[in-house]
């Protein structure tokens, strides 16, 4: 009876944690009025696409004991690929497809040299956010890249005739958390990620084959950052070389409030996901308090600490 | 010389310690004139590391009292022993490689000034240190990690050394040395005997003990059984008070013979720790590999399953192709490997029993890469009944387990795979005794279902109650492959240390 009692509160964490902050903005006056309503949680939902989708890759990168800081030029190099494709008129499909391909094929690299020159996963994509940022610039001419409109446009507005319906962008991360935690939790290769962000060595003397999985892993998660440029494109409706500085903090900060161990091993989709919302909680509800940028800034920086800190509490609790 | 009752550097009296029911030391009592380099000599587990830990002050005695140069001598820390009077180098260097030697030697007690360092000063105490060792002409300014590994421990030494110690106690100083760095370090040891400094000299071989020891002590099971002078000893005498021993029933013989040769390792090398080796096992057959810590057991077994490059040789798994030999092809191949490190390779602490068992076979579990969980966690659920491991259920993290049940599910996962060669290293290390008979009597029903066993152990009885042949191994070399009833816990130590 106990254990069950100490098993919800470990999986529930990160959701307590959720349901602090919405009631902490529910009660102050200034906000009482707009901040617990249908429309301000879309407007929410909505913002968190971005980092989210990012999370979900970046969970499995945490996960299996590494890191990715490129992730924010990542974005925008493939948010500056998916304009020029829109610009160049060989339509929406192309344009997604190649997004999530260079995504992908960043990631491909990233993996397959970490995994392949053994090199930590901290320098070399500190070299690739570099690169693909100067990238990004090159192929955009150190310019944002315009086209006429396109439905990709779409897919992150709040503001639909309709009023109650999601954007596309809410759903297709619901969607893709759904499958990706399947996958991690119910696949060989799920498994296998688990495994080598638990402990390398066992994962090879298991006869894991190690360096393909990196890669793999990398590749996978480049995919997903790929879509997200795709959303961050939608959002601003033109592809801009200079976005998404320092989003991987973010995408971090949101995996590791969820619940996840940068040591590798630890971590859930479920757990990011709220991590992720639980930053634009903070981030919306500030807003509407009035306060400054600065403060919001804060703010989220004290709630990682004090998240990681609740984390170790209780898992010290319970061994 | 004898340690007279007066003038004795250091003197224990009856110290006994326990780690909750295992009791390490039960009374050891010891006395070291000044200027005598005394040797501690006992098997693996015999209390030597945990008694160095006490007279280091890394540990507190349960019981008993120590004293040095005749006054309580009861050190609070490593450190605390350091500035009192007992310093040690442990067999593990301990040097911040990328610091100048000199930085090296002085480092946590820098000569300074209002916190500026004091070079002159600094360099002046450095070069006393090494001179006391015969080695002025170091160069103070070359980073530590540039010297060879025999240097590097002049530095170690002469690091000790900065705080006058009246007791050094040296941890198996030569187990990485060559020959004739070995002969420099006894003209070092020589030196500072003849400085009145008391050695503590702890040492599997044997020989080493008797060229560079006045006295000597021999632990067995946590207790003093032997001391004496050097001069005039027999090495037969020492290995039998080490070894004075009978094996018990704890090792149920299940009834098995050899059959068909499984798996043929012919020169099989990996430089510079293992030289050529070369044996043959045989379905339903226990091969046993002895020798001391370091002599080469681990990586004949990692070479064998392709866990550490190999320079040379061949290994064939009778009825696999030769070329395979990473350790996914040597799963595939039906050999299974158990790590000595459970806690560091051989398990993933934050996973579930049941992902810890089923990790080499996780696509027998389902279709397209989907894992069936419920028929994984079912068929972990059946190796935890059979082998008794007492958790909550299998989904329960590992981590959270003892470590005698922890290594109950490390086998099984040899046993579910299933392997029909195992290699097994230290399989009853660190576990309770309960725990260790059951393995024991696993192993014997394995052979006695015709698969191949390979034991690495570093306990005697365990090998010559377990196995029907034994190998032993000395400083990398497999030098003698024989039946169990032509070897002796005396013959094995007398193999495994080189003494002839």
């Amino acid at each position: 009876m106990k254990d069950t009692a100490k098993i919800v509160l470990t999986k529930a964490g990160p959701f307590l944690g959720l349901l602090v902050v919405i009631a902490l903005f529910s009660i102050p006056n200034e906000t009482r009025e707009f901040f617990l309503t249908y429309h301000n949680f879309k407007t929410i939902f909505t913002q968190t696409v971005i980092v989210a989708i990012g999370a979900l890759g970046m969970t499995m990168i945490i996960v299996s004991g590494g890191i990715d800081l490129s992730v924010g030029s990542s974005i925008a190099l493939t948010s500056v690929v998916g304009a020029l494709v829109i610009q160049a008129g060989w339509g929406t499909a192309s344009a997604v497809a190649a997004m999530i391909f260079s995504g992908g094929f960043i990631g491909l690299l990233n993996g397959g040299a970490i995994a392949g020159l053994r090199m930590t996963p901290f320098i070399i994509t500190l070299g690739s956010l570099g690169v693909a940022r100067g990238m990004a610039k090159w192929l955009a001419d150190s310019q944002t890249v315009n086209y006429e409109a396109s439905p990709v446009n779409r897919w992150m507005t709040t503001a639909d005739p309709f009023g109650y319906a999601l954007p596309t962008g809410v759903w297709v991360a619901l969607v893709l958390a759904v499958l990706t935690a399947l996958i991690l939790r119910n696949t060989v290769f799920g498994r296998h990620v688990f495994a080598l962000g638990s402990n390398e060595a066992t994962a090879r003397l298991c006869g894991i084959p190690t360096t393909r999985l990196k890669v793999m892993i990398y590749a996978l998660a480049g995919c997903f950052f790929g879509l997200a440029g795709l959303f961050q494109l939608s959002r601003l409706r033109q592809g801009d070389p200079t976005v998404a500085v320092g989003l991987e903090l973010d995408i971090i900060a949101a995996v590791i409030i969820g619940g996840a161990s940068l040591s590798g091993g630890v971590g859930t989709i479920l757990g990011s996901m709220i991590g992720a919302l639980i930053m634009a909680v903070l981030r919306n509800g500030s807003q509407q308090m009035g306060w400054p940028t600065y403060f919001q800034e804060i703010i989220i920086g004290l709630v990682i600490i004090i998240a990681v800190f609740v984390d170790r509490l209780r898992q010290g609790r319970q061994t | 010389m004898m340690a007279d009752e007066a003038s004795a550097a250091l003197r224990l009296t009856g110290i006994k310690k326990s780690f909750g029911a295992t009791r390490a030391l039960r009374g050891v009592s010891l006395q070291i004139a000044p200027g005598e380099v005394h040797a501690i000599i006992g098997e693996n587990g015999a209390g030597k590391s945990t008694l160095m830990k006490v007279l280091s002050g890394a540990h507190r005695p349960d019981e008993g009292t120590m004293e040095l140069s005749g006054r309580p001598f009861a050190p609070d820390n490593p450190h605390d022993a350091r500035l009192k009077g007992v310093a040690m180098i442990y067999q593990e260097l301990n040097l911040a490689f990328h610091l100048t030697a000199q930085e090296n030697i002085l480092l946590g007690a820098e000569s300074s000034s209002l916190g500026w360092v004091d070079r002159r000063a600094s360099r002046e105490r450095a070069r006393a240190a090494l001179a006391q060792l015969g080695h002025e002409q170091l160069d103070l300014d070359r980073p530590a990690g540039s010297f060879s590994i025999a240097t590097q421990q002049v530095i170690e030494i002469a690091r000790a050394l900065l705080t006058n110690p009246k007791v050094l106690i040296m941890d198996e100083p030569t187990s990485s040395l060559t020959q004739a760095d070995t002969e420099r370090l006894f003209a070092a040891i020589a030196r500072l005997r003849a400085q009145g400094v008391s050695i503590i000299y702890i040492s599997h071989f044997l020989e080493e003990c008797r060229r560079v020891a006045d006295r000597y002590t021999v632990l067995k099971d946590g207790e003093t059984v032997g001391t004496g002078d050097m001069a005039g000893v027999g090495l037969d005498h020492i290995v039998t008070l080490m070894t004075g021993r009978e094996v018990k029933d704890l090792y149920p013989r299940v009834e098995h013979s050899a059959g068909a040769v499984v798996l043929s390792a012919t020169a099989v090398a990996s430089a510079p720790r293992l030289k050529p080796a070369s044996f043959e096992l045989r379905a339903g057959e226990i091969f046993g590999l002895a020798g001391l810590i370091g002599a080469g057991r681990t990586d004949l077994l990692r070479s064998l399953f392709g866990l550490d490059r190999r320079d040379a040789g061949d290994v064939v798994v009778v009825g696999a192709s030769a070329a395979a030999d990473s350790p996914r092809e040597r799963w595939a191949q039906g050999v299974g490997f158990l790590s000595e490190n459970r806690k560091e390779e051989g398990l993933m602490l934050t996973l579930s029993i049941a992902d810890n068992l089923t990790l080499t076979k996780h696509a027998a579990f389902g279709r397209f890469g989907w894992i069936d969980g419920r028929k994984q966690r079912a068929v972990a659920q059946r190796w935890v009944d059979d082998l008794r491991v007492k958790c909550r259920d299998a989904s329960q993290p590992i981590g959270q387990l003892s470590g005698g049940n922890q290594q109950k599910v490390a086998i099984a996962r040899l046993l579910e795979h299933p392997a029909r060669i195992f290699l097994l290293d230290e399989p009853t290390r660190g576990i309770d005794v309960g725990s260790k008979a059951q393995i024991y009597q696993l192993i014997g029903e394995l052979a006695g279902a015709g698969k191949a066993v390979v034991v690495v152990s570093s306990y005697l009885p365990e090998l010559l109650g377990l196995c029907d042949t034994i190998g032993v191994m000395c400083r990398g070399e497999l030098s003698a492959i024989r039946p169990r009833a032509q070897w002796s816990e005396a013959e094995i130590m007398r193999v495994a240390t080189g003494s002839t």
